[in-house]
This record gives C-alpha cells, structure tokens and sequence, in this order.
C-alpha cells in the first residue's frame, strides 16, 4: 500500500467538503461539510503516522474530541439561528456586511 | 494467519488490501458527493454515515485499530445522531427540497475546489513518490503504544481537551436554551 | 553584579502597576487617586534603572582592558546563546570571521589590532533566560540581555516616564478615566522597558506589539470623539503594514542565522560572515518597513501628526521614550545584519540613509504649515527620527543612540510644555489663533521651552548641537575614504536649518504675537500651572541643556578634553566585540569636526535669524504674504497642508480601489438593488465606506467619491445577479486564496 493512496483520497475529501462548505444554504448540511473536511485531515494524520511514531494517532484522536465539542456547539448555534429567524439559511446572515 | 495473509514482507500483502482500499475509497468519494449534493437532508446524514464508516475502516488498513474504534463511536454513533436531532429540531425540510443549495454558488465552489484538488494532488504526488505503509505484526503494541503517548508526552493537551469538552458542553447549553 | 542578572524586575514593577490599578485601583484608593500607585512603582523602577546604570558603569571600566574577543561572551549564560556555548566549547574558533564579500578577513584583523593598539576593551553584555516554552526542537527563551544600549533605554523611559506620570496627576485630573489612563500608563512603561530588555527576537516582536497596543489604547483615550478613537485605529493600522515586514525579517534572520532566536547569536554570524548577504539585505528591508511604521518614518509616518489625538502626557511619551524609539533601537539592536546586508561601509546611498534623509527634510518642512502646537512638534520628531535613521544608515551608530537619548529629554519637555500651555489657555492647542502674549503670563513654561527650542535647533552648548553634529559628522568625510553620505548631509543641513525656523516660528505664535487671543471658558487669564507640571518641565530642560555633555569630543577647537570627560556615553554605550562591526570596515566614529559644527551652528542660527527678522521686525516684506500673490509657492504651500496628499493616496486610491469590488458584492447592496432604491444605494455606499474607512479618511476628495459611488452602484447591479450569500462569498476567496497561495508556495519550494 503506498500511502499516497490515503493521501489523494483525503485530498478528494477534503475538496468535496470545501465545495459542500461554500455550496450549501442550510446550516447542518454546511456542518456535515465540515465533518467531511476534519475526516480528510484525519485519515492525513494518521496516514502520516506511519511513517513517523503513533503521535499521528494521537492528535487524530483530539481532532475527534475537538469535532465533537464543535459539532456541538454548532449544531446549538443553528437551534438558536432558527429560533431567531425561524430560518437556517446561512446566507440571510448579512450581519457582517460593513 | 492473516498476519501472514496480510503483511509478510516478501509478500506485503498488496493485493487484497488494495482491493479493500479500493472499494472502500471509491464507496467514500461515492457518498461524499452525494452529501453535498442530495437534495434531501435526511439522506445527507445517512450518506455522511457511508463517508465516516469507510474513513473508520481506511484507519484499519493503516492499523490504527484504537482511532478506528473511536471513529465508529464518535461519529457514525454519537455524532451523526446530533445531525439528525438538528435536523428535526430545526423543521428542516424532510423530503425534497431544492432550496438547499446556492446555484449561483455552484460554477465558483466547483471551481476553487478543483483548484484545490490539483494543489493537493501536485503536491503530494511530488512529495510522496512510493513510500509504503510499514505492517506492524501485533496490533497490541500499537494500542499500547498510543495509550503511553496520551498519558505521558501528551498529557497536558489531553487534559485541555477535556476542559474544551466541558466549555463547549456549557456553551452549547447556555446557546440552546430557551430563557 | 546583581543589578546586572535581575533587570527583569524593572519591566516587572510597571506590570505589577497596571494589574493592580486595573483592577483594584478604584476600590483601594478611590477613583482620584489611582496615581500614587503608579508614581510610586515607577519611582522604584527608575532606582533600579540607575542602580543598574551604575553597575553596567563598573562593570564596563575596566583596570587592564579586555582585548581579547572571547571574553565578551563571558557573562552570556550559554543556556542563552548557541554562540556562547560554542565559545565556551571552542574557544577563539567559534567567533573566527568566516571570509565573504563583507567581511574580509583583513580588515577583521585590521579592527583587532586597532583594538589592542588603542586598549580598548571588549564589552561584556550580560545575558540570562529562562525557557519559554519549546516545541518539539525549537527552545524559545525568555530573559534579559544587558548592555550599554539597554542601560541607557531603562534610565531615559523610566525617567521620562517617571516625570510624565507626575505631570498626570495634574493634567488629567478628573478624568472620567483617571483609573484606566494611570492602568495603561503603567502598560505603555513595562511593555517598552520588556522590548528593551529583550533577549532574542521573538521577545522583542511580544514587546514591540504591546507598545503597539497601548499606544493605540492611550491615542483613543478620549474615544467617545470620533477623530480621537480614528486617530488610533490610524495608527494601529498603520503599524500593522510595517509589522508584516518586522515578521517576515524575523524569520528570515531566524532560519538564516542556523535556528536561533538569540539577539547574541544573530549579531554575531551576520558579522562574522555566517550569514549570506542576500538573507541579510531582504531581511533588513523587511525590518526597514517595520521601522519606518513604528517610527513615522516618510510614506508610514501619516499616524504620527494624527496620534496627538491623545492627551499630551501621552504623546510626549510616545514621541520621546516609547513606541517610536522602538523602530530605531531595533535597528541599532540587529545593527551588524543592516550594516552589512545594507553594505553601510562601503556604500555612499543605501535604503536606511535615504529613509532617514528623505524625513528629516520632508517631515520639517510639513512643520511649517500647522497651526496646531502639537502636530509642529509631531512633525519635528518626524524628522528628527529621520537623523536617528540616517546616522544609523550612515553607520554612525553612536551618534543616533546619542540624539535619540538627547531628544528624549527636549521633545519630552517641548510636549510637555505645550500641554502646559493648553492647560492654562483655554484647552486649545491652535497656536495662531488662540495663544500668543504668553511669555510674561507663564515664564516658567516660556523658558522651558525655549531652553528646549533651542536643544533642538542645535544651539551651542545645548544638548541637540552635540548630537546633531556628530550625526553631520557621521556622514561625512571623517570615514577613512568609505562611505562618505554627502547626500545625507545636504539634506540634513537642509532639515536643520527648517528645524531652528519652524521653532522660532512658533515661539512668535504662543509667546509674542500680541495679546492673549484664546479663550479661557471663564477661568481668567492664563497663568503659570502647579509644581506637578512645571516641575517636570524644568528637570527635562535642564537634562535638554546638560545631557549634550554626556559624549564631548576629545578635541574641540584645539582644546583637548580630559580623559575622563570624552566621550564617555560611546565608552559606556556603544558594543566592542566579535558581535558588532568592528572599526576595518568602515564602521565609523566621526571626529569632532571645528568646520562642520560652526557651520552647522550658523545654518540653525540663520533659520532662527530669518524667522526672528520675519516675525518680530517685520523684515524682508517681499516674502510676507508671498503664498497669496505667486503661483509656484502657493503650489507648494498647497501640497505642505495637504501632506503631500498620502492620506488622500491611501484612502482614495488603495482603500478605494480595495473597496469597489468588496462593496459591489454585499449582499446587502443587493438587498437595496431589490428593493428598486437604485438611487439611494450610492449614497449608502458612501455612507458605509466612511463609517468603515473613515480611520484613515481625511480631506476626501468629492469627486472621487463620487466616481467610487457611480462605480459600486454599476458593478453592484452586475454583481449582485451573481452572489448572494456574503458569509460564504467570503469563504469563495478565502479558499480560492489559499489554493493560489499553496500553489505557488508548491510551485516555489520546487
């Protein structure tokens, strides 16, 4: 197995993830997106490790425990979203405009 | 045996993980497009659960059986149940909709990801010419391996990850609440 | 010895202060009285600071001096330093010039023996740290680094800080944050005294940034006026342009210098050879631009006028001990690696010189055309820091460490001065038009400030005529056939002449012309202020008359000075060892030059003249309203008050030419597209393009708005068909911007 093999996969991933990112409208299918883009980069991680010492596993492992606090509170986000607006329509949030 | 099957040197085992690998990769890259692309958000979830089951085996094939286990917890089992609670509790739209995508959006997204894929791809393919993944034969090591590394060299962030846990746990009440 | 390893307490006690001021100031004290705290801790820090100028003295006069190089690394705590622990190791091999281009291994030998001939004795900095943090190989360190430059920054920024903390308590008395002013005071002192002190240079990055913050935090001081809260995102924001450069050069020295971060190590490779040039140039251009941002050098220095919206304690501190001072001591701190990536030796034009000449000449003649007291001085340490760079450029090193330490004591005074004047006449810093007659009402103030006028016009036997002069002398002849700067000269000579008019200049406004034209709002004439203010201003004037003495030249029309007076500050300041350029190449120490310096006293002695004819006599009639009737000099007073039109370059043009598309793609344009108020939507635009430009919007040009307007109205109805979201819109480039960047960064390493 080369491990270029892992590699172009996650790249694949990770690029279909950005397009879901900038694509999509409603705010859990952006999360999802971004749970794509955080497993490309971990299947990279522990892909790396091979070659290297079991570090990789490790921060794969924290990136896990990291996605799931941001699943969390993201999801908690959109809830509050669509309380205040009855809408999860992330491009109705004009509020950044200057 | 399947050590023997899998890993020996002379014979590395290329073919029948290749053939997992395959599969697997093209079932991934399969669901993925659906998950950004299915006009049902239901089926979005369920196919995301197609993606993180082959990532959680491609962690098999590079032995890392620990991270593989977790992946299958974390994800198929706790988190895509999140999605799916999100998607009731915000009255998504349940069967098909066609106001889940930004069309305009589409052509530039296509693009930046293309573009994207090629850097990556250039890159890697430049960089990683024919490294193997070494085969590990006892896949005991390796767990405890990992579990010496989280408590001794990483310590420290293992234990900020869990201060991280509890400040999303409580961000995510305090934001969720109705008051 | 023990002053010499514990210097870390000086940045600590400032630190301390603003902790607890911050947050018990109020409840411990009372809200009026938050500066006890504060002039207390600085007074300590101040007599440690001078405890530790004591010790560095003993600890630099040596009986048999200490020729040989290796001994300057002797007090490096080699835990510090890669280089001091391959001293330690190796000995004499370690610090051996390696032969290049720049460093010729004769004219090493050359300033060794120079070295042995003189007696001069190698300086001995004493370094220490702790360990900061390390990430897998890389060990980042925190700690101290002791020699005659940082000694000589901790006595002048406590010291002035000490006397602009006292003048406070009065200036700002009943503030409506007296607490929070005294808080960031206290900030402003520790984080420039950490910069100071720094060991390697991350640190001095953390401490260059902290300035950077609480001058922008003192600048908007007073935020609830609008000009006041732009005037520090001004200069906020403009800082942050040269901080780019700060960074990038940093890494460059970094990976250049073989990984390291040390101050010691860094000065050593560049000037032993171990360093290629090419790293050295682009990496001190970097470190160019950074210095031009922080000290307001020409093109950058546009938030420096605008930054007097802050209280006047605040801007005397800023112009003459922290935040612009910073870019200068960074130079002179990382001097070999400009010295030989800019070839200063050997070269008779380079980037730094210009930089400096261009700004001390353009910077004095903006001095001419402001009404305002303050923006005058602003604009004078414009260009006086514009002779710190050039005699930096030139390689006259001590000469611009010794102006920057003489300026500190009659800028600080002049600043001071001017809010004393404000503060008695009616709150209003327009000197044409609402000062004038003040001389007999506030003599204390008047003398003050012209003892101070005078230091920097560089009147014998003030202050500012014997640094002055050196940096003249710097750039001239004096340089063993290399590097003669006459274009630096000229232009300097120019800079001064300016200097002496627009001062006296403004000695007519505020002190003659007339009567008292302000208005007091009902607090009666103007009169002289307490002992709190005018204490301070006569401790800095005197220190503005005398501190010229600190570096007497050893011979003066004919009369040789004793040993122990001359140049006593280059002796005690200036580095000697395998760290610092070495006098073979080129390195220069300008003797006292009788021509130069009568010459240069009777150029200040003519602008002070021409104005005094000018104004008081009502001399040469012709030039009196000579910008009304003819057309050249109108043009040229035009392009004086409008700045030479950079701020209309970086708002109109580059803010403007940003902005188009980014406003044309707002979805909430859109919004208004929609709705069919096709009309209003210029106007909105406009509208939004000040309220987020508005920090760096002055003078704006109608037409161009206009223009801009019509522009984003077309371009927003075209765009608008094709974007929506804004969020994700953002994303679009975001990514499409990484891509790019990866790809060449990919296409480069190849």
């Amino acid at each position: 197995m080369l491990i270029n093999q892992f590699l172009l996969l996650a790249a694949i991933l990770f690029c279909i993830g950005v397009y879901g990112v900038l694509v999509r409208r409603n705010g859990v299918l952006v999360l999802m997106s971004i749970e794509l883009i955080l497993n490309a980069v971990n299947i990279n991680l522990v892909a790396f490790g091979t070659q290297h010492d079991i570090s990789g596993q490790v921060f794969a492992l924290f990136v896990i425990a990291v996605a799931a606090a941001e699943v969390g509170v993201g999801l908690a986000m959109v809830l509050l979203l669509y309380r205040t607006r009855r809408s999860i329509n992330i491009d109705e949030l004009d509020e950044l405009k200057g | 045996m399947i050590a023997a099957l899998l890993g020996a040197d002379s014979f590395t085992g290329a073919v029948p993980t290749n053939i997992a690998f395959a599969i697997v990769a093209a079932m991934m890259i399969f669901a993925a497009i659906r998950v950004v692309t299915t006009r049902n958000v239901v089926h979005a979830a369920l196919y995301l659960v197609l993606v993180l089951g082959g990532v959680g085996i491609n962690f098999l094939l590079l032995q890392a059986e620990f991270v593989a286990i977790t992946q299958f917890l974390v994800y198929v089992g706790a988190i895509v149940v999140l999605f799916l609670f999100g998607i009731m509790l915000t009255k998504a739209p349940l069967g098909v909709s066609d106001d889940l995508d930004n069309r305009k959006q589409r052509p530039i997204a296509a693009i930046v990801g293309l573009l994207m894929l090629a850097v990556l791809s250039f890159a890697l393919i430049k960089t990683w010419t024919d490294q193997k993944v070494p085969f590990r034969l006892s896949a005991a090591t390796n767990t405890t391996e990992l579990s010496d590394s989280i408590f001794s060299t990483y310590l420290i962030p293992f234990e900020v990850v869990s201060v991280l846990l509890l400040a999303a746990l409580i961000g995510a009440i305090v934001l969720a609440r109705k008051d | 010895m023990w002053f010499l390893t514990h210097p870390w307490l000086i940045p600590a006690l400032p630190t301390l202060g603003f902790v607890v001021i911050l947050l018990l100031g109020k409840r411990l004290l009372g809200p009026a009285r938050a500066h006890w705290i504060a002039i207390s801790l600085v007074a300590v820090a101040f007599v440690l600071a001078l405890g530790t100028a004591g010790a560095w003295i003993s600890h630099s006069d040596h009986d048999t001096p200490v020729t040989s190089e290796v001994a300057g690394y002797a007090h490096v705590d080699p835990k510090c330093s890669q280089v001091a622990a391959s001293v330690a190791a190796e000995g004499e091999e370690a610090i051996a010039p390696v032969a290049t281009a720049h460093t010729s291994e004769a004219g090493h030998g050359e300033a060794e023996g120079e070295a042995a001939e003189g007696g001069e004795s190698m300086s001995q900095p004493v370094v220490r740290c702790a360990s900061w943090w390390s990430n897998g190989d890389s060990q980042f360190n925190i700690g101290t680094m002791l020699d005659g430059q940082s000694v000589l920054m901790l006595v002048v920024v406590t010291l002035v800080s000490l006397l602009v903390h006292i003048y406070s308590s009065e200036y700002v008395k009943g503030d409506r944050r007296y607490t929070h002013f005294y808080a960031f005071l206290q900030l402003f002192t520790a984080s420039m005294l950490f910069f100071v002190l720094a060991e390697n240079t991350l640190q001095m990055i953390v401490g260059w940034e902290l300035v950077g913050l609480c001058s922008f935090a003192l600048i908007g001081h007073w935020w609830e006026e609008k000009p006041n809260s732009d005037a520090a995102l001004k200069a906020f924001i403009t800082n942050r342009v040269g901080d780019v450069g700060l960074l990038v050069g940093t890494i460059i020295l970094f990976f250049s210098a073989g990984g390291t971060w040390n101050v010691i190590d860094i000065n050593t490779r560049a000037n032993t050879g171990r360093i290629s040039h090419t790293a050295l140039l682009v990496a001190s251009c970097c470190l160019i631009a950074a210095v031009m941002s922080k000290s307001g050098q020409f093109v950058l220095h546009t938030w420096l006028p605008d930054a007097m919206a802050g209280p006047t304690p605040v801007s005397a501190l800023i112009h003459a001990a922290t935040m612009v001072v910073a870019g200068i001591y960074m130079v002179a701190r990382l001097y070999p690696v400009f010295f030989h990536g800019l070839s200063i030796g050997g070269s008779s034009i380079n980037l730094l010189a210009v930089v400096g000449a261009v700004t001390g000449l353009f910077g004095s003649l903006l001095a001419f055309v402001q009404k305002d007291i303050k923006k005058v001085l602003a604009y004078s340490t414009v260009s006086q820091l514009g002779f710190m760079v050039t005699a930096l450029g030139v390689g006259a090193w001590t000469a611009a460490l010794f102006h920057l330490f003489t300026h500190a004591f009659f800028k600080a005074c002049l600043f001071l001065g001017a809010g004393s004047l404000s503060h008695a006449a009616g709150h209003s810093f327009n000197m044409v038009d609402d000062m004038g007659g003040l001389r007999k009402k506030m003599p204390t103030t008047f003398w003050t400030y012209v003892i101070a006028t005078g230091a920097l016009a560089g009147i014998f036997p003030l202050a500012g005529f014997w640094s002055k002069d050196e940096i003249l002398a710097g750039t001239g002849g004096a340089n063993d056939g290399v590097g003669t700067y006459y274009f630096a000269l000229i232009m300097l000579l120019l800079a001064a002449f300016c200097t002496a008019a627009y001062m006296t200049r403004t000695i007519w406004y505020v002190f003659y012309n007339g009567e008292f034209k302000g208005d007091t709002h009902g607090h009666g004439d103007p009169h002289e202020n307490g002992p709190r203010i005018a204490v301070p201003l006569v401790i800095l004037a005197t220190l503005g008359a005398v501190a010229g003495f600190a570096n007497l030249p050893k011979k003066m029309l004919g009369i040789e000075m004793p040993e122990s007076l001359a140049l006593r500050f280059e002796h005690l300041v200036e580095p000697v060892g395998a760290f610092f350029p070495g006098h073979g190449v080129g390195f220069t120490h300008a003797e006292f030059n009788n021509l130069l310096a009568i010459g240069s006293l009777l150029v200040a002695l003519a602008g002070v003249g021409i104005v005094y004819a000018f104004y008081w006599k009502g001399a040469l009639r012709p030039l009196h309203g000579l910008a009304e009737r003819n057309g050249m000099a109108r043009l040229g007073k035009r392009i004086l008050e409008n700045k030479y039109y950079l701020d209309w370059l970086y708002t109109d043009v580059i803010v403007g030419f940003i902005k188009k598309p980014l406003a044309a793609a707002t979805y909430w344009f859109n919004q208004n597209v929609i709705d069919g108020v096709v009309n209003g939507v210029g106007k909105t635009a406009v509208a939004s393009a000040h309220i987020v430009y508005d920090q760096i919007d002055q003078g704006v040009v109608d037409g161009v708005v206009n223009g801009t307007a019509t522009f984003a109205t077309e371009t927003g109805g075209g765009l608008s068909k094709t974007q929506s979201g804004r969020l994700q819109q953002y994303a679009v480039l975001f990514f499409a911007a990484a891509a790019v960047m990866a790809g060449v960064l990919v296409l480069a390493v190849k």
